[in-house]
């Protein structure tokens, strides 16, 4: 190349980079031109607790992932890019040790809590043993392999991690020993529930009462009838862009009363910024039409299906289970949801968008390889039903009062009618289904629910949902629904998470082969996909969301 | 009269479901129809239908065609909300009538017994109606239909299920018993020191002839005043227990259940909430308007008042 031409290539690039860069304002400047105003969120209810080690609802852990930090984070960034994991209160990520089964994390330096208290290894050690002395909802499932944590889940008050996890003082660092390899012990140390606390934390639920923060905004006060003030953590400073961005508002005021009509209404008429719950159905047309500008949809790692109890007549015969899954219209169902735009059909476990996933349906019309569902095939479900022999049984149906579970119960009545089932419909409060329908006790026979991820990770559907060790009889926690428990599945998916320490890929591929087992055996009959709405009000910019916290709230400007 | 020939419109159109059903909308009205279609002036039109413009969300059941099948529109379902209308307004009929019948005969046996007889008997009787009396009515009967809608209701031998009519028919008949019951035990406290009573007794007649003959005829006036009005009582709190999914049972239908179908229409399909209304308001107008002619026209002191 000669010199006039890489000078004038040169010079040609400088000047493109520089309009990109005039075009597309560096963090500090949008810092300068946006920090500031109150950002006005509205839900019909609270979620209950704001201890970040025991709130367990999406609602909050927005909030939650704002004002606490783990070791790890899930990047708050737009899109999938959403879903990698990055070092927060740790410098870096440890590479494995001893085969996967020990991890050592160095804590950063200058992280102070809003006490104004440095945050220290001992209090990492203390926030994992306060996991399980508040018996944290996921204590069970989640750190259940962290040495020590089986004596921890027995006897909670003493939780003692001595083995476990191990502070150095001097060296900053944090040492976790696992009793086995987890391939994803870092995505349960990015959720809320690994927060970590000031060491003197109360070992007690703290219900209304704010924790300390370390991210760029705490819990000024909260009352779980009326409201909830978040303002700037005065002791935040940010160390990582990626794990704890700053924010741009200078606080949140959270409404509890509107429900979703009125809180619909006040964002569209500016009087709030957003609105936690969906939008009702009857509003989607005017959202799409008069108000599309200011709404945000995104595929959600989730999806709705109806769980059938296989230890139970008549879905203890698979072929009974075969009939449902090849009955239902799931295009009507997507119709009841919102129409196509805002969920898409499925019939597998995995949702479109998760690792494993490979597009599978055996139940519909024209199944082959590689087709998703094209329409249902009401003449073989019934051809099932007859050689099951379960035709005219007695079948209750679970579903709750929400207005889209409650219309799919309603249509699955019906479809379970017309199969020649005696079928009745039994609408529990959508405070308790979920719970209720966990339950052995209850004899629930078959059920409408939903599903959402809880971190972006194939095993968080297939072994959560169907392992073995997921089924607990007589317990309102006992998420394998069906009970269905096959030992040669259950071992397949362990060997999946173990395989997935080393080699993910080959994981991903194991993770796809058990879906499709799972979805050949139909313990439950999957529905389909859906897609979140937001609704912001015409001044909010800047919205960013991924799959884990949806909308991030320190991204969004008012201003 | 115009308010009887009302209810007489209402009863009759209600007992014309099944023509309306089957003759008319073509469809089953207890069966989803979200992917079906209807014709209409020869073309076939989604019963749900998809928005096609902006962002495409949504879809919207069939409005009101005026004539024909899906006169009213449907529901979320895609139900002809018209069929449901009449089909739901029997039950609410029959549930409200039958629950009146059953009130008023245990309040009547329990006011005669009570008042006539006295001593421990009016005592326990009268107690029990207290007890009753003092739980608020919707309190009362939501809190009966809660505890009994899980599993039903079983009392010894006899199994009623959870989706049986007979359940909040029982339910709505209870709540009301004291209501009824109190009066007609103090009009038997009244009768039973009234001269051709204490003659009787003095004549030795026996007292189940006392009752048949004396007491009864005079009560049933009053049972007969009470009848429309607790119709029209019966006839709202069956739709507020239905509203609340604690009264009839999917998949039939009450006007309580379609107002609650039509809640989540309220912004496309008002019509699917507000026809169960207006029929809800008819029936209850006319039967308070026929109760006050009937205590009107079997009340002596009232034709005297009138002149």
């Amino acid at each position: 190349m000669r010199l006039s031409t890489l000078l004038t290539t040169t010079a040609l690039a400088l000047s493109v980079s520089a309009t990109a860069a005039s075009a597309a304002p560096d963090r500090a400047d949008l810092m300068k031109q946006h920090r500031g105003g109150t950002l006005k969120l509205n839900a019909h209810g609270s979620a209950g607790t704001i201890d970040p080690m025991i709130n367990y609802e999406l609602e909050f852990w927005q909030l939650l992932s704002l004002t606490n930090d783990g070791l790890l984070a899930f990047k708050k960034v737009d899109g999938a890019d959403g879903n990698t994991i990055v070092p927060d209160l740790a410098e870096a990520i440890p590479a494995p040790q001893d085969g996967g089964k020990t991890y050592v994390f160095k804590l950063r330096d200058g992280v102070k809590f809003s006490t104004g208290k440095d945050v220290t290894p001992a209090d990492v050690v203390a926030s994992f043993e306060r996991i399980f002395k508040v018996s944290s909802p996921t204590a069970g499932s989640f750190y259940n392999g962290i040495v020590g944590a089986d004596a921890c889940l027995k006897t909670p008050a003493t939780c003692s991690l001595k083995d476990g996890v191990v502070a150095d003082d001097k060296a900053r660092t944090v040492t976790f020993h696992l009793t086995q390899p987890d391939a994803e012990f870092f995505d349960k140390l990015s959720v809320p529930h690994a927060s970590i606390l000031p060491a003197d934390t109360a070992a007690k639920d703290l219900g209304t009462m704010p924790a300390a923060a370390t991210g760029p905004y705490m819990i000024q006060s909260y009352d779980p009838d009326h409201g909830m003030k978040i303002v700037r953590n005065p002791n935040f400073k940010q160390w990582s862009v990626d794990a704890q961005p700053d924010g741009y508002v200078d606080a949140m005021d959270y409404n509890f009363g509107l429900d979703d009509q009125a809180g619909l209404t006040a964002v569209e008429n500016g009087q709030a910024d957003w609105t936690f719950d969906d939008p009702p159905s009857d509003r989607l047309p005017e959202l799409g039409t008069k108000f599309a500008k200011q709404v945000k949809v995104h595929t959600l790692q989730a999806y709705y299906y109806i769980p059938m109890n296989v230890n139970m007549a008549p879905f203890n015969n698979e072929k009974a289970r075969h009939a449902v899954a090849y009955a239902v219209d799931r295009k009507a169902l997507v119709a009841l949801f919102g129409g196509p735009n805002l969920a898409t059909p499925l019939c597998q476990h995995l949702p479109v968008g998760m690792a494993g996933h490979e597009t599978y349906c055996p139940f519909t019309k024209d199944a082959g390889a590689g087709k998703g569902w094209t329409a249902p095939d009401m003449a073989k479900a019934k051809q099932l039903i007859e050689e099951s022999g379960t035709k005219g049984q007695k079948v209750t149906l679970i579903g709750d009062d929400k207005a889209v579970p409650k219309a799919i119960a309603t249509y699955m009545q019906g479809l379970l009618r017309d199969l020649g089932y005696d079928a009745s419909l039994k609408v529990v409060s959508h405070n308790i289904q979920f719970t209720y329908i966990q339950n052995t006790n209850n004899n629930v026979q078959i059920s409408v629910t939903d599903w959402y991820a809880d971190y972006p990770a194939p095993s968080d559907f297939l072994n959560v949902l169907y392992g073995c060790d997921s089924f607990h009889p007589g317990s309102d926690s006992s998420i394998n629904m069906a009970g269905w428990c096959d030992k040669k599945v259950d071992a397949d998916m362990k060997d999946a998470l173990k395989t997935a320490v080393t080699d993910p890929a080959a994981a991903n591929a194991m993770w796809s082969k058990i879906d499709r087992e799972i979805t050949d055996a139909a313990p439950a009959a999957a529905l389909f996909q859906p897609k979140r709405v937001d609704v912001l009000s015409q001044r909010v910019g800047n919205v960013m969301f991924n799959d884990t916290y949806h909308v991030i709230f320190s991204q969004a400007w008012v201003q | 009269m115009v308010a009887l020939v009302g209810l007489l419109v209402i009863a009759l159109a209600c007992l014309a479901a099944p023509l309306y059903a089957a003759r008319v909308s073509g469809t089953d009205p207890f069966a989803s129809n979200i992917s079906g279609s209807v014709s209409i002036d020869g073309q076939d039109v989604a019963v749900m239908q998809a928005e096609t413009e902006g962002l495409g969300f949504g879809t919207t059941p069939i409005g009101p065609t005026w004539r024909g099948p899906y006169f009213l529109g449907a529901d979320t379902q895609g139900r002809d909300v018209m069929a449901r209308l009449l089909y739901g307004g029997q039950n609410s009929l029959i549930i409200a009538g039958s629950a009146t019948l059953i009130t008023l005969v245990v309040a009547a046996v329990l006011g005669i017994v009570a008042g006539f007889f006295g001593g421990w008997i009016d005592i326990v009787l009268s107690r029990l109606l207290d007890i009753l009396w003092a739980f608020p009515v919707f309190l009362l009967a939501i809190s009966l239909s809660v505890v009994t809608i899980g599993h039903g209701l079983v009392i010894g031998p006899v199994t009623i299920g959870s989706d049986s009519l007979l359940l909040p028919i029982l339910i709505i008949a209870l709540v009301y018993v004291p209501y009824v019951a109190r009066p007609i035990r103090g009009q038997v406290l009244q009768l039973r020191r009234t001269e051709f009573v204490l003659a009787a007794r003095g004549l030795g007649v026996p007292r189940g002839r006392i009752l048949r003959v004396d007491v009864l005829p005079n009560v049933a006036t009053t049972l007969i005043v009470f009848a429309p009005l607790t119709m029209a009582l019966n006839m709202i709190i069956e739709s507020a227990l239905s509203f609340l999914s604690i009264g009839v049972q999917s998949p039939q239908a009450s006007w309580g259940t379609i107002i609650e179908d039509g809640q989540s229409l309220l912004y496309t399909r008002p019509l699917v909430a507000i026809a169960p209304g207006v029929a809800i308001v008819l029936t209850v107008l006319a039967l308070n308007v026929l109760g006050d002619g009937v205590r009107d026209a079997l009340d002596p002191r009232a034709k005297l008042k009138m002149r």
